[in-house]
C-alpha cells in the first residue's frame, strides 16, 4: 500500500524480497545497506534467531530519489525462508506493493524455490492480490556456484509466464534487461504468456543486487504514474 | 480482484486535523508523544515529545507486532485485540487500531496512568476514525485518485538510468 503524504511530500512504497530459505534475501539488503549513501538510508532492522537465520523479518527503509518534487521511499522487507514460518512470512505481505523473488540457483534446491514460489502464490491469493499484475521480479542469485541449474531450467520451473488473456496486451514486448528475449509473447501452443522480468545474481559480490531493486522500484513507481 | 494494495494520501489538511486531534489528546491524558503509523509500518504523524529512538524503525516494528497480535487473536478465536499495552518500568506504551488501517502508538511515563490515557483515548479513537475513513473513501473516488506521477514514466526511468 504505497502512501502519498503531501505534506512531507513524501511516496512510500512497501518491497518484500521472497523465496527458499538461504537463498539470499538477507545477503541482497544487506549489501544494499552496505553500498547507499548513509544519508539515504535508515538502520537495518534484523528480526533473527541466534543463529542469524531470520525469524520474522529484515527491515531496511532507502530513499531512491525525487520525482516531480516528491522523496521516493522504499521500505525493503526480508521474509523468513523456512517453510516453518509461514505465519510470520504472510503478515509481511500485507499491503505489499512489490515483490522480489530470490531463487537459489542450486539444482539442488530447485523444489525448494518452487514450495517458495508456490507459497507466494498462495499467501498473496489469501490478501485478494493478483501477482500476475502487480511489481514482481525474479533474481536468480548463487550464479557463481558450480552446482547452478541452467538459467532455462529456472525460468522454466519458477518463471513460465501467466496466461494473459486480454486482446490489447497480447503484443510481443521485448524484455528491456535481455536482448533478444520478450516479456510478453505467444508460445508454440498458441496462448499469449508473460513473464516477470528476472536478473541473475551473486548477491555475496553484490552482482545483479541494485539491478534487480532498480526494476522492482520503477514498476512500483510505474503503478502510480 | 484488486492488483495489490490500494495507494493512499493525505493532503496539508488531513494532517493538521490529525495533529490537532492528537494535540488536544496528549493535553487531556498528559502522555509524552503519540505517533500515527500505517499497517505497512510507515510513519504519518508524531506529536509530542520528539522521539530520540529511530522513528522509521520503531514504526516498522509497531505494525509488525500489531499484525501478529492479530493473528494470535484469530488463533484464540477473537476477531481482533483492538489495544495491546506493553508496560516498561519507566516507558509505557499504548496501541489501538483506528478504521483497522492505522494504529495509534501513544508513550507514557509515570506522570500519567494507564487508566487516564485509555480513558482519554477514546473520543480521539472515533475522532480519527471518521478523519481516516473519510480520507480512504476520497481515495476510492476515481475524481481525487493519487495522480502526481501521472505522465512521469520518462522521469521514473531516468531515475534508474
Amino acid at each position: 500500500m504505497s502512501m502519498i503524504n503531501y505534506a512531507a511530500r513524501e511516496i512510500s512504497c512497501k518491497i518484500v524480497y521472497y523465496g527458499p530459505g538461504l537463498g539470499g534475501k538477507t545477503t541482497n539488503l544487506e549489501h544494499v545497506y552496505g553500498r547507499v549513501q548513509p544519508n539515504t538510508r535508515g538502520k537495518l532492522i534484523s528480526l533473527a534467531t541466534e543463529t542469524e537465520r531470520t525469524l520474522f523479518f529484515d527491515f531496511l527503509p532507502v530513499d531512491l530519489g525525487t520525482i516531480r518534487g516528491f522523496k521516493t521511499r522504499f521500505h525493503l522487507y526480508t521474509v523468513p525462508g523456512q517453510v516453518y514460518y509461514n505465519a510470520s512470512r504472510k503478515l509481511i505481505l500485507k499491503s505489499v506493493d512489490g515483490i522480489v523473488f530470490v531463487a537459489d540457483s542450486q539444482v539442488e534446491r530447485m523444489e525448494a524455490n518452487q514450495e517458495a514460489m508456490q507459497n507466494l502464490y498462495e499467501n498473496m491469493l489469501e490478501y485478494g492480490y493478483d501477482l500476475s499484475t502487480m511489481p514482481f521480479v525474479i533474481q536468480y542469485n548463487k550464479r557463481d556456484l558450480p552446482n547452478a541449474a541452467p538459467l532455462k531450467e529456472l525460468q522454466a520451473a519458477l518463471n513460465p509466464g501467466f496466461e494473459v488473456f486480454e486482446s490489447q496486451k497480447q503484443r510481443i514486448a521485448p524484455d528491456p534487461y535481455h536482448a533478444g528475449e520478450n516479456l510478453i509473447e505467444q508460445i508454440p501452443t498458441g496462448e499469449w504468456v508473460e513473464r516477470a522480468p528476472y536478473f541473475e545474481a551473486v548477491a555475496v559480490t553484490g552482482d545483479g543486487v541494485f539491478d534487480t531493486l532498480k526494476a522492482v522500484s520503477k514498476l512500483v513507481l510505474k503503478t502510480l504514474a | 480482484m484488486p492488483v495489490g494494495a490500494a495507494s493512499w494520501s493525505f493532503t496539508e489538511d488531513d494532517l493538521g486535523a490529525i495533529m490537532r486531534s492528537l494535540q488536544q489528546f496528549l493535553y487531556d491524558s498528559n502522555a509524552r508523544c503519540a505517533m500515527l503509523v500505517d499497517r505497512s509500518g510507515q510513519l504519518v504523524a508524531t506529536v509530542g515529545e520528539q522521539p530520540r529512538f529511530d522513528a522509521t524503525s520503531f514504526a516498522t516494528l509497531t505494525a509488525a507486532d500489531f499484525s501478529a497480535n492479530d493473528q494470535l487473536a484469530r488463533l484464540i478465536g477473537e476477531t481482533e485485540f483492538s489495544s495491546l499495552f506493553h508496560q516498561g518500568e519507566q516507558e509505557s506504551m499504548y496501541l489501538v487500531d483506528i478504521a483497522r488501517r492505522v494504529i495509534l502508538v501513544i508513550l507514557f511515563d509515570n506522570r500519567t496512568t494507564l487508566g487516564l490515557v485509555r480513558l482519554k483515548v477514546k473520543g480521539t479513537v472515533e475522532e480519527l476514525a471518521r478523519l481516516f475513513t473519510a480520507m480512504f473513501q476520497r481515495d476510492r473516488d476515481s475524481m481525487h485518485q493519487p495522480n502526481i506521477l501521472a505522465g512521469a514514466e520518462d522521469e521514473i526511468d531516468r531515475l534508474f538510468q
